[in-house]
Parts: C-alpha cells; sequence; structure tokens
C-alpha cells in the first residue's frame, strides 16, 4: 500500500517538477516569479484537446501544442514583460502583470472551450504492470519516463549547449552578459518558450493522467509547482525536480491515509516546514533573492 | 578609429554627460582621467551601449554606433571591461572565458583567443577549473580583462583595472595593458590613478563634471601645473 502510494506520487511529482522547472527557469535569468505559467500549463493541455478534436492524432497535437504553449510563452515576454524590462520598471510590476496575463489566459479558455470540465484522452494506456505485488498504470510509468527523458534533456540544453551557457551567464550578471554580446532579450524569450513548451507536456501528461480538463486547472497545479520550485532552491533546477517529487509524493500519501480532502494542504504545510528550517529552499544558494 | 561628438548622458533627471568629444585614433593607448564622479565610466558604459546617449554621436570606423545594441556593438569589434570585474561569480575561469568569445563561431579561431590569453595571464591557466566568485580581487581583474581580450577586440576599454589591487600588481596590469596594446589592440583607459595612466598611455582626456576640461599628449600633460595639482597629488 504504502510503496503503491509512494509510487503514484513520484509519478504526479515528476511532471509538478515539469511545471516547476518553468517557474524555476524564468525566475532564474530574471528574478521574476512567472504567475502566468499555471494558465500557460491549462492553455497546453486545451490545446491538444482542440488539435485531438481537429483530428489531427493525438501524436501531432501533443507536438503541435508544444509549439503554440512555446509560442504563447514567447509572445507573453515580448507583449507585456520586455516593454517593463526595457522601462527599467520596479520588480513587482512584473509580477502583477504576470497575474493580469494568467486571468486572461484563463478568461480566454473559458470563452473558446468553455468552463465545464471536458474528458482528455488516456495517454498510452496499456493497462497495469504488477512488479512485485505493486500495481503500476503503465499511464504512470510513461508519465515518469517522459518527465526524466524532458528533464535531462533539459539539463543537457542548459549545461552543455552555447544558449544553456548564455542562459547561466544571464543568471548571474545581466550587465556582463550583455557585454559578452549576448542578444539578451533573445536568451529571455528562448527561456519563455523553454518554459512554455515543457508546461504544455506536463499539462498532457497529467490530464492524461486524470483525464480531464478545464480552464482552471493550472491554478492549484500551477501553485503546487510554484510551491516545489521554491521547495527545492527556487532558480536552480534539480531543485525543482527534487520539489516537485517531495509535493507529489506528500500529496498522494496524504490523499492515501488522510483522505483526499488534505491532499491539497499537506504539500503546502511541507513547504511551510522546509522553508523555515532552510530559508532558501533545499538546495537553494543563499541570498539569491537578494540580486 | 572612435569619434565621439557632443556626447549627452542622463540617468534619469541627472546629466551625467554634458557634451563630450573625444577621438580614439587606431594603436593608440587613451586614458581618460578625473576624480570621482566626473562620468568616465558613463562614458564607456555609453560607448558599450549599455547607456543610451540623449544626444550627440558616437561613430567607430566611419558607422553611427549609438543606436547600436551591446550585443551588436561588441560584433562591431569593442570590448569592455568594466568597472568592479563584473565576472561571472558563479561559472568557472573557462567559462567566463569562453562567454568572452561568445561572438565568435570559429572554434579555432576560439582555440587561439585561449592559448593568447592563457600566454598573457598564465595565474588564469592554472585556475582555469576554479569557479570565478573564488579568486583573489587581482585574479578577477585579470579574469576581466582576459574575457574582454577573448572577443578579439579592435578597441579594448579598461575601467579602472588597477581599483583596489596590491601595488607590485598593479605594476603588473599596466605592463599586461602595455604588451596588449603592442600587439596591435587600441585600448582606452579610465584610471584614478592617473600617473601610471599618463605612464603608458599616448593622449589623455580629463573629464571635469560631465566635461573634457583638458586633452593632449600624456608626455605634455603629465607636466601640466593644474594636472599635477589636481590629479597627481603634487603641491
Ligand atoms: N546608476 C546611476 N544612477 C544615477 N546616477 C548615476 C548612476 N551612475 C552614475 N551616476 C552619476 O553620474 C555621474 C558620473 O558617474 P560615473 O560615470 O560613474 O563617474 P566616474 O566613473 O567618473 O567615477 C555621477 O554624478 C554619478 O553620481
Ligand atoms: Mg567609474
Amino acid at each position: 500500500m504504502i510503496v503503491q502510494q509512494i509510487f503514484n506520487g513520484l509519478a504526479l511529482g515528476m511532471s509538478y517538477a515539469l511545471i516547476a522547472v518553468g517557474y524555476s527557469l524564468v525566475f532564474g535569468i530574471l528574478r521574476l516569479i512567472n504567475f502566468s505559467h499555471g494558465s500557460v500549463y491549462a492553455f497546453g493541455a486545451h490545446m491538444v484537446l482542440m488539435f485531438v478534436s481537429m483530428n489531427l492524432g493525438l501524436i501531432p497535437a501533443i507536438f503541435l501544442s508544444i509549439l503554440l504553449t512555446g509560442l504563447l510563452g514567447m509572445l507573453i515576454d515580448k507583449t507585456a514583460l520586455q516593454p517593463l524590462r526595457k522601462k527599467k520598471s520596479i520588480p513587482i510590476a512584473g509580477l502583477i502583470t504576470t497575474i493580469g496575463i494568467s486571468y486572461i489566459i484563463q478568461n480566454m479558455l473559458m470563452i473558446l472551450f468553455g468552463s465545464e470540465r471536458k474528458p482528455f484522452p488516456a495517454l498510452f494506456d496499456k493497462g497495469m504492470i504488477n512488479i512485485l505485488s505493486v500495481q503500476i498504470s503503465s499511464t504512470q510509468v510513461f508519465m515518469m519516463v517522459v518527465s526524466i527523458l524532458l528533464l535531462a534533456i533539459m539539463t543537457f540544453v542548459i549545461n552543455k549547449t552555447k544558449i544553456g551557457l548564455a542562459m547561466r551567464a544571464l543568471s548571474q550578471n545581466v550587465k556582463a552578459a550583455h557585454l559578452m554580446g549576448i542578444n539578451v532579450n533573445f536568451v529571455v524569450i528562448f527561456t519563455f518558450f523553454l518554459g512554455g513548451a515543457s508546461a504544455a507536456i506536463a499539462g498532457t501528461l497529467i490530464s492524461g493522467y486524470y483525464q480531464i480538463v478545464y480552464p482552471t486547472m493550472g491554478f492549484v497545479a500551477g501553485l503546487k509547482a510554484f510551491s516545489a520550485a521554491v521547495l527545492g532552491g527556487i532558480g536552480v533546477l534539480h531543485g525543482a525536480v527534487i520539489g516537485g517529487l517531495i509535493v507529489g509524493v506528500s500529496e498522494s500519501l496524504a490523499a492515501a491515509f488522510l483522505g483526499g480532502t488534505y491532499r491539497d494542504a499537506v504539500s503546502f504545510i511541507v513547504l511551510i516546514i522546509v522553508l523555515v528550517l532552510k530559508p532558501d529552499g533545499l538546495f537553494g544558494k543563499k541570498g539569491i533573492m537578494k540580486v | 578609429m572612435l569619434k565621439i561628438h557632443n556626447l549627452n548622458t542622463h540617468y534619469g533627471n541627472i546629466h551625467a554627460l554634458k557634451g563630450i568629444d573625444l577621438a580614439v585614433n587606431q594603436g593608440e593607448i587613451v586614458s581618460l582621467i578625473g576624480s570621482n564622479g566626473a562620468g568616465k565610466s558613463t562614458t564607456l558604459l555609453t560607448i558599450a551601449g549599455l547607456l543610451k546617449p540623449t544626444a550627440g554621436s558616437i561613430t567607430f570606423k566611419g558607422r553611427e554606433i549609438s543606436n547600436q545594441p551591446p550585443h551588436e556593438i561588441v560584433k562591431m569589434g569593442i570590448s569592455l571591461s568594466p568597472e568592479g570585474r563584473e565576472v561571472f561569480p558563479g561559472l568557472s575561469v573557462s567559462e567566463n572565458l569562453t562567454l568572452g568569445a561568445f561572438i565568435m563561431k570559429d572554434k579555432a579561431k576560439i582555440k587561439t583567443a585561449f592559448e593568447r590569453v592563457y600566454e598573457l595571464f598564465p595565474r588564469l591557466k592554472e585556475r582555469r577549473n576554479q569557479v570565478a566568485g573564488t579568486l583573489s580581487g587581482g585574479e578577477q581583474q585579470m579574469l576581466a580583462i582576459a574575457r574582454a581580450l577573448m572577443a578579439e577586440p579592435q578597441l579594448l576599454m579598461l575601467d579602472e583595472p588597477s581599483l583596489g589591487l596590491a601595488p607590485n600588481i598593479v605594476a603588473m596590469i599596466f605592463e599586461l595593458i602595455q604588451s596588449i596594446n603592442q600587439q596591435g589592440t587600441t585600448i582606452m583607459l579610465i584610471e584614478q590613478n592617473a600617473n601610471m595612466a599618463m605612464n603608458v598611455s599616448h593622449r589623455t582626456y580629463v573629464l571635469e563634471t560631465g566635461k573634457i576640461s583638458l586633452q593632449g599628449d600624456s608626455k605634455e600633460l603629465i607636466k601640466n601645473q593644474e594636472v599635477k595639482r589636481a590629479y597627481l597629488g603634487v603641491v
């Protein structure tokens, strides 16, 4: 039973990690909490649904959604955040802007798709797998494998490619990044693309797991992923992954042993405990918030 | 090579540069001296494109650059080693240098650039895998200069390279500045240490509250009574 629940939590946690990475990436380079990210995630799930209903087939629908959601991320930066940076506005202005964008996206989804819950196709449903008396659904295995693969690719991009080096440079010293000849706006907009694309993948995986989508689905998932990012140490990529796993596991243990009512509260209790003990998060760098 | 005419830069309401004219010729070392707050750093940041001038022109090799973003200015051949070093503290020495060569596409050229800066700064070669934030002040200054050199600039701008360093390191940095210049790089040098700056440079401009007050051959200017009194600490 407990092993079973831990596994459920790990699968869910991996996809929280995918959302959390989006918060962490943007925070890492802009010191901005992008509160529109949860809605971007919901947008990604709805795009899959839309393309599926156009009879494009599930796989092409997923790829189109990833692309379109990545473009949405770029659009958010280009139209709303870049002008604020140019004017050197106070940080809180960016934060409020992203909250506003979050509602704009949510309302747009309601207008286009209706606010009710809609069925979402199951992903890779090949029944249950029995490993040492633990029942694992093939959807969960798929969810984990895809998430791990994507997180590995993202880690590779950040640590081993030229654009990744530029992102790391930007996260440490914006002025010096300019002086290196880095096109800073391009790197930022690329980061928003990555964030949007990974949110679409997470949206697809989690919707495929619960087989349901709705416009406000990004609210709680976004908050949990955000707390996962903070828990692991915001701005630190592997922190977001570990944070996601902790939130996922505590949530599914709470649901199993305390009842479904407590599942959301427990992940935030864990967050608060971690922050009291380690204010910068598990892997956070000291003073990163001061920059 | 570089021509600046009637350059004005503001920070909000603060009028930091009030109509500066200066020129740098190919092959020269030109120093810009002046007391704290005179506008020296502002001048270099405006040339580098990090600050936008409110009036005036900056041309580099005949091309207007004052409307260009910083990354385009680097590509044209102007690099700045900023005041306070501004290294990437969490990245290794060699990653910092790789970033210096960010605009270069040719792998062979990047390799040559590495060899050149490691020859100029053997200390950096020894510490290439060390995280830059843990280097000493002098080493970080070397890294900042080396990083600016990695782009193989035609014009290298150095903002207070001797700030806060021990006298023997300062002497070494000034020797390096001369040998970089002899290898063909034009240099614009900002210094509080006016004496050293005038000794290594061909020409000097004196900046006073946002305006050029004096200019001339460094050898002449170093004998100027006013300069001696105000900047060289001679009574
Ligand atoms: N970021 C800034 N915001 C407002 N004023 C500034 C800023 N940076 C410099 N200044 C002002 O501009 C003037 C020139 O500064 P600066 O170019 O840094 O001088 P220097 O390098 O010669 O010491 C000073 O009066 C300084 O107070
Ligand atoms: Mg200065």
